[in-house]
């Protein structure tokens, strides 16, 4: 398998991998592969000699760390200060109404995946939303909703 | 030695102890929710607090070193305000379910509370409700109820070295799951039950089979056999406030025929017919020199982790079933047919001290025909239950003769409850089956005990076996590593799962211990010491079911009934 093979090539970036290495490790393989999938911890594992529920628990310790494919549509709810302060909390509460998304999630037909980022670095257009990296800007819960609905009647219309 | 005053009292402690182990043994009681004896201190649930003269803060006692000249208040009202509000804020966040939980009257958080005079609902919250995991055969896990303790967490990996399940997430959000909070039938979980022994709460328990039991036994078109394993007869009475150590064997025949059971069968005599068959294996496996060393396969969690962590091990185990699923096969197969009662009809009941022997009893390897060889495993603490609900006073019971023709055992049967049972069974059998005598000392010493690993050289005839007893899987699992590293001089090794063997299984009464685990291993001995049969190959109803049926150990007919074969198993490890 192509990824196993990537995930090996990390593997061996470090020499007698040790359980320090866990954290940096999950992180790479994450940005290799977009999650932390049952096979990669598996596999892990093996490496550095820690069972799956350990590696599980220590990286759910995190936030950072997501444990499902992420969706064709990948949305970055910004929670900092200023987007907090104008209504990203009703942004996130809304997806859980509409879509049953919640941060680190993805919706079961795989076309939207939720990550609550610190701060996306673009105060000025509060609250602010990316979809594949493409920023939204005064996004509030029926406008994302609208967003949303226009690209997954896309999506059905292709296939 | 030194002195510290509690409660202004002197008292001596020793150096190494901490204050907990002070009190405990200067008689003063202090409750403790995440301590475990054997293990390091984890220091997480705090409700064993003491006031300590000089420190600002409350010293939780089962992690703190005692110290010389210590001044310690283990009930002042500080003390007693801190706990209290331990035990309110632990309550916050529980289902109140008492009622209907399955520790109601036996469940240390009750206790706390009810000693503790919680006498309202001092922090009300809606805690989150979550799913109560079903999927395993043998344990059911409700987070709705778990304090968070950690103890399951710490045996699971400390003492069983399997590690199926850790802290998830962090937080108000923290709970025990599996990797990936999969469901616990498909995580690494070999149903050893340890964990629920463990657990203060009613967050684990065993999958109760009672319904479908008391189904069967009102029933009139099913004939509802019994068997009860050597462990439960050491340990059931403990249930009714017996002492520990007790063997209640004959009391217990009594109280399973007015339950209703139409025979009366002892696990024992199928641990005999067991050691036939591996003893037989052993010497064959001995003269062609191959899958040395061989691995016993009574104990079902054992077998699960060679499955699924060790399986180039799989070879090396011994492929007679379980006492357990002998006699379930024997029963269908050949006292079904002797009684002219179709297979079908019979309701084959096994006591068990152990959670695992559920998962067994449900393995594929062990049904013919479509039906099983065993329909419903109870725990020793189900059956405490049922003795219960029916009504039967167990101290005004008079002993019982078991049913033939499985009630007949002898003492070397009896010993598989314990740690070393096994083997001490298998080289009476095995010293006979090579040099055609008894050996002149039926005790192998070396092998008793309630060390982790046990070795002992025996010489048999001319040929001197290296044999090695395990006990708590973690031990068990340094064994493996040894071989795998070259390690050659074993021949013969016993692998129970639990600590102390069956006598400490995750079926036994709550609150057992090292030393209930000694009482009881204890009694299993004296049993050995004062009855005459202690061969396996003595029994006489074993070598009557070879004439009439099975011809010899490994025969054809043998080799159908009581033995199988292991595969590598697929789990998240
Ligand atoms: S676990 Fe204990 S406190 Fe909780 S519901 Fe059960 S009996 Fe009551
Ligand atoms: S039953 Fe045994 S293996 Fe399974 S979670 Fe509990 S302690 Fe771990
Ligand atoms: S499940 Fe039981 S033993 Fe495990 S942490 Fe919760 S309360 Fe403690
Ligand atoms: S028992 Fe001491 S901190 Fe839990």
């Amino acid at each position: 398998m192509q990824k196993s093979k990537k995930r090996q090539q990390i593997f061996q970036k470090v020499k007698d991998a040790k359980r320090e290495q866990l954290i940096p490790l999950l992180q790479e393989i994450q940005e290799t592969e977009g999650y932390i999938s049952p096979d990669a911890v598996k596999e892990l594992g093996q490496v550095l000699k820690i069972p799956a529920s350990k590696i599980y628990g220590v990286a759910t310790f995190y936030n950072q760390f997501r444990f499902k494919p992420i969706g064709k549509f990948h949305i970055q709810v910004c929670r900092g200060t200023a987007c907090h302060v104008r209504g990203s909390a009703n942004v996130m509460q809304t997806l859980e109404q509409e879509f049953n998304l919640k941060p680190g999630e993805t919706t079961r037909d795989g076309l939207f995946s939720l990550e609550v980022v610190a701060c996306l670095g673009a105060c000025g257009l509060a609250p602010v939303v990316s979809i594949n990296g493409e920023f939204h800007a005064n996004m509030s819960g029926p406008k994302l909703v609208k967003l949303l609905r226009k690209l997954q009647r896309k999506e059905t219309q292709k296939n | 030695m030194f002195t510290l005053e509690v409660n202004g009292r002197k008292i001596e402690a020793r150096n190494g102890e901490t204050i907990l182990d002070v009190l405990n043994r200067a008689g003063v009681k202090v409750p403790t929710l995440c301590h475990m004896k054997e293990l390091f201190p984890s220091g997480a649930c705090r409700v064993c607090s003491v006031e300590v003269e000089g420190f600002n803060t409350l010293i939780p006692s089962c992690a703190y070193p005692a110290q010389e000249g210590m001044v310690i208040k283990t009930n002042s009202p500080r003390v007693i305000k801190a706990r209290k509000t331990i035990i309110e804020l632990l309550l916050a966040n529980h289902v109140q379910d008492c009622l209907y939980c399955v520790r109601n009257g036996d469940c240390e958080l009750q206790e706390l509370a009810a000693v503790y005079g919680v006498r309202e609902r001092r922090f009300p919250a809606e805690p989150e409700k979550r799913p109560i995991d079903v999927s395993s055969p043998s344990i059911i896990r409700d987070q709705n109820k778990c304090i968070l303790c950690g103890k399951c967490v710490r045996t699971c990996e400390e003492i069983m070295g399997v590690s199926a399940i850790d802290f998830v997430h962090r937080g108000s959000k923290t709970i025990i799951a599996p990797a990936f909070e999969a469901k616990l039938n498909v995580s690494s979980c070999i149903n050893c039950g340890q964990c629920v022994l463990v657990c203060p709460t009613g967050a684990l328990r065993e999958r109760s089979y009672l319904k479908e039991v008391t189904d069967a036994l009102q029933n009139p078109n099913k004939f509802v056999v019994v068997q009860h394993a050597p462990a439960v007869s050491v340990t059931i009475s403990e249930e009714f406030g017996l002492k520990p150590g007790k063997d209640v064997d004959r009391l217990l025949v009594n109280a399973l025929r007015r339950l209703g059971f139409d025979r009366v069968f002892d696990t024992a005599f199928s641990a005999d017919l067991t050691i036939m068959e591996e003893a037989s294996e052993l010497v064959e496996r001995l003269q062609n020199g191959s899958q040395i060393p061989m691995m016993t396969s009574c104990s079902p969690g054992w077998i699960k982790y060679v499955e699924q962590f060790y399986p180039e091990f799989i070879p090396n185990i011994s492929t007679c079933k379980s006492p357990q699923q002998m006699l379930g096969a024997v029963i269908k197969n050949i006292f079904a047919k002797e009684q002219g009662i179709a297979p079908e009809n019979i309701f084959s009941v096994a006591i068990m001290p152990c959670t695992a022997k559920k998962f067994e009893a449900e393995r594929p390897e062990f049904s013919a025909n479509g039906y099983a060889d065993i329909d419903a495993v109870l725990t020793t603490r189900e059956l405490a239950r049922l003795i219960r609900m029916y009504g039967i006073e167990f101290d005004s019971l008079e002993p019982q003769e078991p049913d033939s023709p499985f009630g007949t055992r002898t003492t070397a049967g009896k010993l598989f409850g314990g740690t070393g049972g096994v083997m001490e069974a298998a080289l009476r059998t095995v010293y006979y089956m090579i040099t055609g005598k008894e050996p002149q000392d039926l005790v192998f010493e070396e092998v008793r005990g309630l060390k982790g690993v046990r070795e002992a050289r025996v010489k048999i005839g001319d040929i001197e076996l290296g044999v090695a007893v395990a006990n708590g899987i973690k031990n068990a699992k340094a064994l493996l590593e040894q071989i795998k590293a070259g390690r050659n001089d074993l021949h013969f090794i016993e692998v129970m799962t639990c600590p102390g063997g069956c006598i400490g299984g995750g079926g036994q009464p709550f609150n057992t211990d090292q030393n209930r685990v000694r009482a009881r291993l204890q009694a299993l001995y004296q049993i050995d010491q004062n009855e005459p049969l202690r061969a396996s190959h003595q029994n006489p109803l074993v070598n009557e079911l070879y004439e009439k049926y099975l011809e010899r150990p490994l025969s054809h007919q043998s080799h159908k009934l009581l033995h199988t074969n292991y595969a590598e198993r697929d789990v998240l490890v």
